[in-house]
């Protein structure tokens, strides 16, 4: 062959690729949906891909854009991020972040109110859970739109409380001498060291739950009053406390409770190293994912009085100020909390967990209308009597639920709570003293941040 | 006499600059800069601009959210009165205390047995060095399963010695030793160094000693410390600065993502409370301000540790 060929042969092979390569990138754009909105593009942050809960209500609520494509990258709600994102004025069409921290931006202007969506989208606010909506309303606007509530219940090891000799009924919170006594019964050590516990008062995460219990909000209605130091909610740290004192202190306590497998086979309750705790409403699932042979029993938590409270927290759906497609975010947020994609992700998670032969602990949403229709239309009793009460409290608790109101100095508020019981646990300064200095720091910051 | 003395007297600022000018008409003098450029313009941008960009910020209220707003020396005043400053400043001295001290003697102490090493000693330098190049998120969970006070492999070998172990992650007295003693751990790049020292004293000045009947303490204080001094001094200004700037290891282990129970006082170090404040209560206004102090600090530290380090350290070559 000459070398003229040879050329002839190079130029039409590189030509030839050229046209491949070109096509796919033609075959890719074509690939772009069509609709109102194709070509637009929704960027999340903080959702990420999840389970399947997540997933599904994802693909129904991109079903509902119209076309226009969703930038979802992997990873929760970072501060650190959204406000790099916030500076270099590259902000996002929609962010997934903790409610507690929706009230800290929406005071410094970062969010902005979602009267129009919800008025243009016709949003029925109603469906939602009022503790949850409090969560995420400052000064009287609606900031964000609130996915889980996450209840917290008491999960009781039953093996472990006949082990101790105690019933099940004596990890009542609502009688506080006596279940100091089924602690002490409960508990083991060995040498020094932990070897069970008895009731982990699971602080200082579930401080304004013991708070509560005694009878005080830690913050007034508006968010801009604490009352970190009231009489009751030092009694309340001094009795959650001495819960972990029975151990021999918070050194031994923790360290033992360190070594757990927290969410594998051999959790603490599969290994029976601990008799009662409450606990967000999830934690059901990992013991059905990954231990469905343990027996427990659902609690609920009580007040002093003796009625049911739960602590109800979570994420919530949130419009950042300066978001290029807000129409497009607000159409998500419909879809995403909307019952019908909640029941649609219910059901796969039933389906799934039934093919596996493993107990559905349900899905405990902010939306009331959700929770019926899964209760109601998915749910089914799968014979074990143990989740299958849980759930049947689980989905009753949720109306006793509350949070932490909306607050624009929330995030230093819990910051100065949690300081203040993790230098109790350390054995620094006693509840009083340290909640007298939580009080003026998380006062002062509320006091600094409000407009 | 008079014509000798003036022209050793130093140039005054203005013959400096005369002379730096000068330069310019030598092509050298381009090349060089173009050579120097790229580090030049890097640091610029990402190191001069920025920090003169948060000294202004330290003037203001500045939350990234909100627009900054001038607030004169408020930032600084603040700092006064803010119990946290003093306590986060203390941890980083008590942890420097601890671990600037372990890191020097542990690694000169295995850059001694490596340097008598026959054979295997790349091998050994590799192990050594290992842990150097750890991701600190790694080392700190390493931290809290190592010196877990249950069933830490740390207290379960002083356990065999008939030691009671304390709680090293919850204990606040012993938080910040047991961060020090898991940052000797790493010791591998401080190792090195010493390793390069050591290799380039004269043998023949150990050699002489031997004749004149030195025992080994007198080689090692008399001759191996002086010769290696420099290697001594520059390792002690690196480790109290990085002892200053604390920050991945403790954050991960007792402030990161889902460790409530774990966020202790006893671990807040300075680092970890400019980044709080920055962006957890958006004050960066405030933490520009604590980074200007935590610069001043170090500045000052090492600039003492310089006209001390002087007195001791002993330079080849140098006519002084």
């Amino acid at each position: 062959m000459s070398s003229r060929w040879k050329r002839s042969g190079v130029l039409l092979t590189v030509a030839g690729l050229c046209v491949v390569i070109w096509a796919s990138f033609a075959a890719a754009q074509a690939d772009v949906k069509a609709g109102p909105n194709a070509g637009a593009t929704l960027k999340i942050m903080g959702f990420g891909p999840g389970d399947e809960i997540a997933n599904i209500r994802a693909s129904e609520a991109e079903a509902a854009l119209g076309g226009a494509a969703v930038s979802n990258p992997r990873g929760g709600f970072s501060d650190q991020t959204f406000l790099a994102a916030l500076a270099a004025k590259d902000v996002p069409d929609l962010v997934y972040m903790d409610r507690q921290k929706v009230a800290s931006y929406a005071a410094r202007g970062a969010l902005v109110p979602l009267g129009n969506c919800i008025k243009q989208q016709s949003i029925d606010t109603s469906q939602y859970r009022l503790a949850a909506l409090n969560e995420v309303r400052y000064k009287g606007q609606t900031y964000a739109i609130p996915e889980f509530t996450n209840p917290r219940t008491i999960i009781v090891n039953d093996k472990v409380a006949a082990d101790a000799g105690v019933t099940v009924a004596a990890f009542n919170t609502n009688d506080w001498a006596a279940l100091r006594a089924t602690n002490k019964k409960v508990l083991k050590t060995d040498g020094g060291k932990v070897t069970r516990i008895g009731f982990d008062p699971k602080i200082p995460e579930f401080f304004p739950m013991w708070a509560k219990a005694n009878g005080v909000n830690l913050l007034s209605a508006d968010g801009l009053k604490a009352h970190l130091n009231d009489p009751k909610s030092v009694a309340a740290l001094t009795y959650a406390y001495s819960l972990i004192q029975d151990h021999g202190g918070w050194g031994p306590f923790k360290s033992f409770r360190d070594t757990w497998d927290f969410f594998g086979a051999g959790n603490q309750v599969a290994k029976n190293q601990i008799g009662a705790w409450p606990m967000e409403s999830f934690y059901y699932n990992v013991l059905a994912q990954n231990s469905p042979q343990v027996n427990i029993t659902a609690l609920p938590f009580k007040n002093r009085k003796g009625g049911p409270i739960t602590l109800i927290t979570g994420n919530g759906w949130a419009i950042p100020k300066g978001a290029k497609n807000p129409g497009l975010a607000c159409r998500w947020i419909k879809a995403v909390t909307a019952p019908a994609s909640w029941v649609k992700a219910a059901k796969a998670r039933f389906d799934a967990q039934k093919r596996l032969n493993r107990p559905f602990t349900g899905v405990y949403t902010a939306n009331k209308a959700a929770d019926t229709k899964i209760y109601e239309d998915i749910y089914q009793k799968m014979g074990r009597a143990d989740f299958d009460n849980a759930v049947s409290l689980l989905v009753s608790i949720n109306r006793y639920g509350f949070t932490l109101p909306a607050s624009p100095g929330g995030a230093e508020f819990n910051t100065a709570m949690q300081d203040a019981i993790n230098r109790v646990l350390a054995g620094t300064q006693s509840p009083k003293a340290a909640l007298d200095q939580a009080q003026k720091e998380a006062q002062a910051a509320i006091d600094r941040n409000k407009r | 006499m008079a014509s000798v003395a003036s022209s050793t007297t130093a140039p005054g600022f203005r013959e400096k600059a005369r002379r730096w000018a000068a330069g310019f008409r030598e092509r050298e003098t381009w090349a060089a800069y173009a050579f120097l450029a790229p580090w030049l313009i890097g640091f610029v941008i990402f190191t001069a601009i920025p920090m003169g960009w948060s000294a202004w910020l330290s003037l203001t209220d500045y939350s990234v959210i909100q627009d900054a707003k001038y607030v004169g020396l408020d930032n600084y005043r603040f700092m006064l009165d803010d119990p946290k400053v003093r306590l986060a400043l203390t941890n980083n001295l008590t942890f420097a205390m601890f671990s600037v001290p372990g890191v020097l003697i542990v690694a000169l102490g295995l850059a001694m047995i490596l340097n008598r090493v026959k054979w295997g000693g790349g091998f050994f330098r590799t192990v050594f060095y290992l842990p150097n190049i750890t991701p600190p998120v790694a080392v700190a969970i390493l931290y809290l399963l190592l010196f877990n006070g249950s069933v830490g492999v740390v207290n379960r070998g002083l356990e065999l010695i008939h030691v009671p172990g304390p709680f090293w992650t919850t204990d606040p007295t012993w938080i910040k030793p047991g961060l020090a003693l898991m940052n000797v751990w790493s010791v591998g790049g401080t190792m090195v160094i010493f390793l390069a020292a050591l290799k380039s004293v004269p043998p023949h000045l150990y050699e002489a000693a031997a004749i004149d009947g030195a025992s080994a303490w007198r080689r090692f204080r008399d001759i191996t410390l002086p010769m290696i001094s420099p290697a001594i001094f520059f390792n002690l200004i690196i480790q109290t600065i990085y002892a200053f700037t604390l920050f991945a290891e403790a954050y991960t282990a007792f402030f990161g993502a889902g460790t409530k129970s774990n966020q202790t006082e006893a671990a807040l170090f300075y680092g970890i409370y400019i980044f709080q404040e920055a962006f957890v209560n958006f004050r960066m206004g405030y933490a520009s301000a604590l980074a200007w102090l935590l610069f001043v600090i170090i500045m000052v530290i090492t600039a003492v540790q310089v006209k001390v380090g002087n007195r001791f350290v002993f330079y080849e070559g140098d006519r002084r």
